[in-house]
């Protein structure tokens, strides 16, 4: 064991940038965590706190070497985890954590009252204990929150978010029409479910896709029929659910890369769409550069951004909207109205 | 590798010293603390030290940890002792349900996206430390995710939180013109996705809503914490929503080819049929120019056939759409 008195040499740390009160703040909220889970093995430690096993090793480390003031064998912290089970003990005065800091009292309440506005979830009355339960116990901390609000759910249509709750916690298959609206496409197929996401306020049923053979988002206010199929829906275990680091839709390198300018009237598009890049014009206006599988969707943005937005690449897709949009407009030539012609 | 290896002499200073203030019952004089916490016996000098302890109170009280100044001696009040009140420190008892647990897991994992990530999977942790294990299996598979991707957010929300007025560089929607504003915030929410700022305009001696998005630059803050009131029953997604949909609802026909305007026909509030190739139906609408917009996103499937100023609006935008060289290769023939 005296071997690890020297935490600084652990070399283990997952992150070689964290500050000292970062650390002491894992720390404080670690030693009351190990002592109600005596024999805990090192590795959930490590899950529960979000860094590597070596990091829990050196943070047990560090404990070996604090205590009450004194610093005989008597007063320090004791910890034990060479079986790969961590035991503690001598730890009272930093049995209890630390009260709820103004930002985690309010991650905590405003997340849960969000979930309280959100029909169908089925958890509503668990959320409203945890509420009272949490707001008591913060005090002080907690006032303001109701001043950060988040609207996760728009009028999602209960009905279609029950049933798919239903068919995900059952495992069985939905059969849906589905509109895509980037193609205009109503279509219908089996899929089995995933994952209820919830993304900028709408709701998405992740789940594999019987008619596309991959992972599929469905947002649920365009779905137009759901019904829950007497099928098994475990998905292949090929299925990967999306990583949902950069939002839902996640690009691949394979993708079409398309290159827009951006007047100061279209700009708002790079806050919508994920982007590649974004260079900034003197006029405010931008240049972006984002990925794409499927162009469809660009050629219907690019009619709606009218001349506040130009295909710079590929040419292809700058000659498709030229040819859409001057089809649309011969429906208008010869009315009232301004023509290409005389515009 | 030295500057890792002091960071851990430091956290192990900090926890000695939080140790060691929330053990004893008297308040501590700072020649006692230096004397128990064995990291300041080190110092070079006694102003070294001074000055590594003045640092280390700041920092722990930013943490939350209520450190409180007192008199050590009441004989010589004009030195200060210092001590941690256990009961202020400490986490109040609670004891949560395992369903309980599972919700406020869901909460705490809505931010994994958000500034906030941190300090949500931090409480938690906080919350589930007295040995109760949640029950997630009726929660399997839901995945709420609220963001924070409009770099203002975090200083914003501060200001919102302390009540502290606040200048911005803001982007004007139609314009693009960027002015700089000053605010009082009232309040913050996330709405359809964005995060929008509630607030006094202090220019405009109005009541205003901004987007956090559009903010352009740094927040400069103008006055201290709690310098003015938020109006009592502030709705702030109700403002929101006042401000951004234009109540005068208006009536448009459209002649929409068949197997196409999906979205359009679900909106219909009636429809006929023309002939085999399209339908006649009617939507209605609110705001000309967006609705104009969605019209224009079916290409050649949709054509207006009234209001006049929405068919104004669907050529002009078509029309732009053709391209700049192209458009006036059009004008030509």
């Amino acid at each position: 064991m005296s071997a690890k008195r020297n935490p600084g040499q652990s070399g283990a740390s997952g992150q070689p940038s964290e500050s000292a009160t970062t650390r002491l703040s894992r720390l404080l909220t670690m030693v009351p965590w190990l002592l109600n889970r005596q024999g805990v093995e090192i590795e959930e430690a490590a899950r529960e706190f979000a860094v590597t096993p070596a990091q829990v090793e050196a943070d047990l480390a560090l404990l070996f070497l604090c205590g009450t003031p004194g610093g005989y064998h008597g007063d320090l912290i004791e910890a034990e985890w060479e079986s790969g089970r961590v035991f503690l003990g001598n730890a009272d005065t930093i049995n209890r954590p630390l009260r709820l800091g103004v930002d985690e009292a309010l991650a905590l309440i405003v997340g849960l009252r969000a979930l309280a506005a959100v029909p169908g979830i089925g958890e509503r009355d668990a959320v409203v204990r945890a509420l009272a339960k949490l707001e008591a116990a913060t005090g002080s901390a907690s006032a303001g929150t109701s001043r950060i609000q988040v609207l996760i759910d728009e009028g999602t249509d209960e009905e279609s978010l029950g049933l798919a709750r239903q068919a995900l916690a059952a495992r069985r298959r939905i059969h849906l029409r589905y509109l895509v609206p980037g193609r205009d496409e109503s279509t219908e197929r089996d899929v089995d479910p995933m994952r209820l996401i919830n993304f900028d306020a709408h709701w998405y049923l992740e789940g594999w896709c019987h008619r596309a053979e991959d992972v599929r988002l469905f947002r649920l206010d365009r779905i137009e029929a759901l019904a829950v199929l007497d099928e098994d829906g475990t998905p292949p275990a090929t299925a990967e659910p999306r990583d949902l680091d950069s939002g839902v839709f996640t690009p691949r390198a394979d993708d079409q890369l398309v290159r827009l300018a951006l007047g100061p009237g279209a700009v708002w598009v790079s806050d919508y769409y994920p982007i590649e890049s974004i260079e900034r014009t003197p006029d405010r206006g931008a240049v972006i550069n984002l990925r794409t599988p499927d162009t469809a969707w660009l050629r219907r943005l690019m009619w709606q951004l009218g001349s506040q937005a130009t295909v710079l690449e590929p040419a292809e897709l700058a000659h498709e909207v030229h040819l859409g949009a001057r089809a649309a407009l011969e429906a208008y030539a010869g009315s009232t109205g301004s023509t290409p012609a005389s515009g | 590798m030295s500057t890792k290896f002091n960071a851990a002499d430091k956290t192990e200073r900090l926890l000695n010293l939080v140790i060691c203030l929330l053990y004893t019952r008297k308040p501590l004089s700072k020649a006692r603390i230096r004397n128990a916490v064995p990291q300041y016996g080190t110092s070079a000098s006694d102003e070294a030290f001074d000055r590594m302890f003045e640092r280390d109170k700041d920092e722990l009280r930013e943490l939350g940890i209520p450190l409180v100044t007192e008199p050590y001696d009441l004989l010589f009040d004009d030195e200060p002792g210092y001590r941690i009140d256990r009961r202020e420190y400490a986490l109040p008892e609670i004891s949560f349900e395992a369903d309980e647990l599972a919700v406020l897991g869901l909460a705490s994992r809505a931010w994994t996206q958000a500034t906030l990530a941190g300090p949500a999977a931090q409480a938690l942790r906080k919350l589930e430390a007295a040995g109760v294990e949640r029950d997630d299996s009726s929660l399997i598979g839901i995945v709420p995710m609220v963001r924070t991707v409009e770099p203002a957010f975090e200083a914003v929300k501060d200001a919102v939180l302390q009540r502290t007025p606040m200048a911005f560089p803001y982007r004007t929607a139609g314009t693009g013109e960027v002015a700089t504003r000053h605010v009082q915030p009232w309040a913050i929410a996330s709405w359809h996705g964005h995060w929008y700022l509630t607030g006094y305009d202090t220019d405009r001696n109005a009541p205003r809503v901004f987007r956090l998005g559009r903010i352009e630059g740094k927040i400069i803050i103008e006055g201290s914490p709690g310098s003015y009131e938020v109006p009592e029953n502030h709705q702030p997604t109700a403002m929101i929503n006042a401000v951004a949909v234009d109540r005068d609802l208006r009536r448009g026909a459209l002649q929409v080819r068949v197997g196409a305007g999906h979205s359009l026909r679900r909106q219909a509030r009636t429809a006929e049929v023309i002939d085999d190739r399209w339908s006649l139906i009617t939507v209605d609408f609110t705001d000309v120019e967006a609705f104009a917009a969605e019209i224009c996103s079916f290409g050649p499937d949709v054509v207006v056939k009234g209001p006049p100023e929405l068919r104004e609006s669907v050529i002009r935008l078509l029309t732009g759409a053709l391209g700049p060289a192209l458009s006036s290769d059009e004008a030509m023939v």
